[in-house]
């Protein structure tokens, strides 16, 4: 197991996925910051799909942490696109058969591919985590916004809470991803139906359709992420969204374990 | 058989949808020899490798690989290297890396991996990425990876592909030298002559059958080698034709010659022959058939 998991970090580790990576989490961090603050007495609204956080709720302790809580959505579509392409890959490359041949186990391969990810997503949350709170004291002094309660130690727990909530949220879309990629075996088609799914079908839908957003895993995970909502508690969220994706992962590890490699 | 056996199928079958991928085969590969695997694209070479390899169920039949059955390929695995349908890598990541990931995969050391890129003349392009390699690197990358656990069976599948005759002659090289050290070399081609020369056993497939598999040196045996006379006048064909029967040997009409079965040594008397009968010959040639000519005989093509 080790032995894959230290494979599968040596092609991670690779500068041009680590690059993009950072350059994506650097953005999607930064756009929703800098949008949470710079807007903040905009009409239009400045939080998620067009909500309002108002300046009173960023004074707030727990307004530290709401811009990396806020990025959850956006980093979980990068690390479902990374993950969906990672396993994806291993097909439309060819070189699935080559590591079938230096680890036959195929549940080997699957588990420390899972584990690999999981320490990718560590990094990139941490990343996230340290230029959103970085960008937050930037923005809130130049929209004077004040940060008297943020270093209070109610704040210090609501930053590790929303760490480890975004954490979860991350890992779960990359989990989304795996899967994807393992089912569509094909990097294109496993990101584009991915991120259809998670920025068109249920956002729509769950706009439309108010219910909804309690079956819909990416939802789920983004209310995960928030450390649970109004009209959806956190435990409901974390159990239901994990279900799904077990089920799923089962389902493409048997058919990962049967199906024959001929690619 | 009394020297064990490096690979054995029996009644192996592979079928994709109703299409015979490889049908019943059967064959074997005694340990230490270089086995060549030959057929024409589509005969079912990489379907057998896979299944050797454990990368895809067979429909029916069996097989063994180093004493193992093909059903536990996590048994012998660890004592073959592989390169299946061509290189295939990582693009990104750069010779070493790609090696480097396969090492750790299969927990080998990684301090070889210098070593395995000399030995295919890449010493000095391991730090290059993958997708910068010309063709011929890349198979020598695959090469190179198939090494890395310095396997008792080495399998390629068809390693020569895309290479000029510099690099093939290389390969056949590095081949030779593997198989003195004691490894067994599974490797296959869809031309006969680029590794008849090297193979001391021989497995042909045609469209999903086994139709030889033996040593080389039986199937050269069969060998005939023929006798090419072209007489000056082609009114004397038939008669010439006739000389040669006469004479026991065995003739036949093509275009404006006569194809005699026979060795060189005939053809002087052949020669007398028909000039004792009035026949002036323009071409008297005697030919050896390639490997490829006499088995498509043997199996009636
Ligand atoms: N995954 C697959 N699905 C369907 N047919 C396949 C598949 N792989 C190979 N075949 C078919 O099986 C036959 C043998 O292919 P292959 O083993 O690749 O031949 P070779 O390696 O000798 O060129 C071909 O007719 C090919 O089209
Ligand atoms: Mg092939």
């Amino acid at each position: 197991m080790i032995n894959v998991i230290r494979a599968e970090l040596t092609k991670l580790r690779r500068p041009s996925l680590s690059i993009s990576t950072v350059v994506a989490v650097t953005f999607v961090t930064g756009l929703v910051t800098s949008l949470l603050f710079l807007l903040v007495d905009s009409p239009e609204g400045n939080g998620e799909r067009g909500t309002r956080i108002s300046r009173e709720v960023l004074e707030l302790s727990s307004g530290i942490s709401i811009s990396f809580k806020n990025s959850a959505g956006l980093l979980g579509i990068v690390a479902l696109c990374i993950f969906a392409a990672q396993t994806a890959q291993e097909y439309t490359y060819g070189t699935l058969r080559n590591l079938l041949v230096r680890q036959p186990s195929r549940m080997k391969i699957l588990v420390g591919k899972l584990i690999a990810m999981k320490m990718f997503a560590v990094v990139m949350v941490s990343i996230s985590a340290l230029l959103a709170l970085s960008l937050s004291y930037i923005f809130a002094g130049v929209m004077d916004v004040s940060t008297a309660a943020w270093s209070t130690p109610d704040a210090r727990s609501a930053v590790l809470r929303g760490f480890v909530n975004v954490l979860i949220a991350t890992i779960g879309f990359g989990i989304f991803g795996m899967i994807l990629g393992l089912l569509f075996r094909s990097p294109i088609t496993a990101i584009s139906i991915g991120v259809i799914w998670n920025l068109i079908i249920e956002g729509l839908l769950s706009v439309f359709i108010s219910n909804l957003s309690k079956y819909f895993p990416g939802q789920l995970l983004s209310v995960v992420a928030d450390g649970g909502t109004e009209k959806i508690s956190y435990k409901y969220a974390l159990l239901t969204s994990y279900s799904f994706l077990l089920a799923g992962l089962l389902i493409v590890a048997v058919l990962f374990k049967k199906r024959d490699v001929a690619n | 058989m009394s020297s064990p056996l490096a690979i054995d199928v029996a009644d192996l079958s592979k079928k994709y949808g109703d299409r015979m991928a490889l049908s019943h085969a059967n064959f074997e590969v005694p340990m230490g020899s270089i086995c060549g695997f030959v057929g024409p694209n589509g005969s079912g070479k990489t379907t057998t490798i896979r299944m050797l390899l454990g990368l895809i169920t067979p429909s029916t039949g069996s097989g063994h690989v180093l004493g193992e059955s093909i059903t536990q390929p996590e048994k012998y695995l660890p004592r073959v290297g592989a390169m299946i349908e061509g290189p295939a890598f990582y693009p990104a990541l750069t010779g070493k890396q790609n090696l480097a990931v396969l090492a750790k995969l299969g927990g080998l050391a990684t301090d070889s991996i210098q070593k395995l890129l000399e030995l295919v003349d890449l010493g000095d392009r391991g730090d290059s990425k993958f997708k910068t390699y010309s063709l011929g690197m890349k198979q020598r990358l695959g090469i190179a990876a198939a090494l890395l656990p310095n396997p008792k069976l080495l399998v390629l599948d068809e390693p020569t592909n895309g290479l000029d005759p510099a690099g093939i002659h290389e390969i056949r090289t590095l081949l030779r030298k593997l198989a003195d050290s004691g490894t067994t070399v599974f490797v296959s081609s869809h031309l006969l002559s680029e590794i008849e020369m090297i193979s001391d056993y021989l497995v042909m497939l045609r469209q999903g059958k086994v139709i030889f598999s033996g040593k080389t040196i039986d199937l050269l045996a069969a060998q005939k080698p023929v006798i090419i006379a072209k007489p000056e006048n082609s009114k004397d064909l038939k008669k010439l034709f006739e000389i040669a029967n006469n004479l026991g040997k065995k003739a036949e009409i093509k275009d404006d010659i006569v194809e005699v079965i026979g060795d060189s040594d005939f053809s002087a008397k052949l020669n007398k022959s028909a000039f004792e009968a009035g026949i002036t010959l323009t071409s008297l040639t005697p030919i050896r058939p390639t490997l490829e000519d006499t088995f498509f005989e043997m199996t009636g093509d």
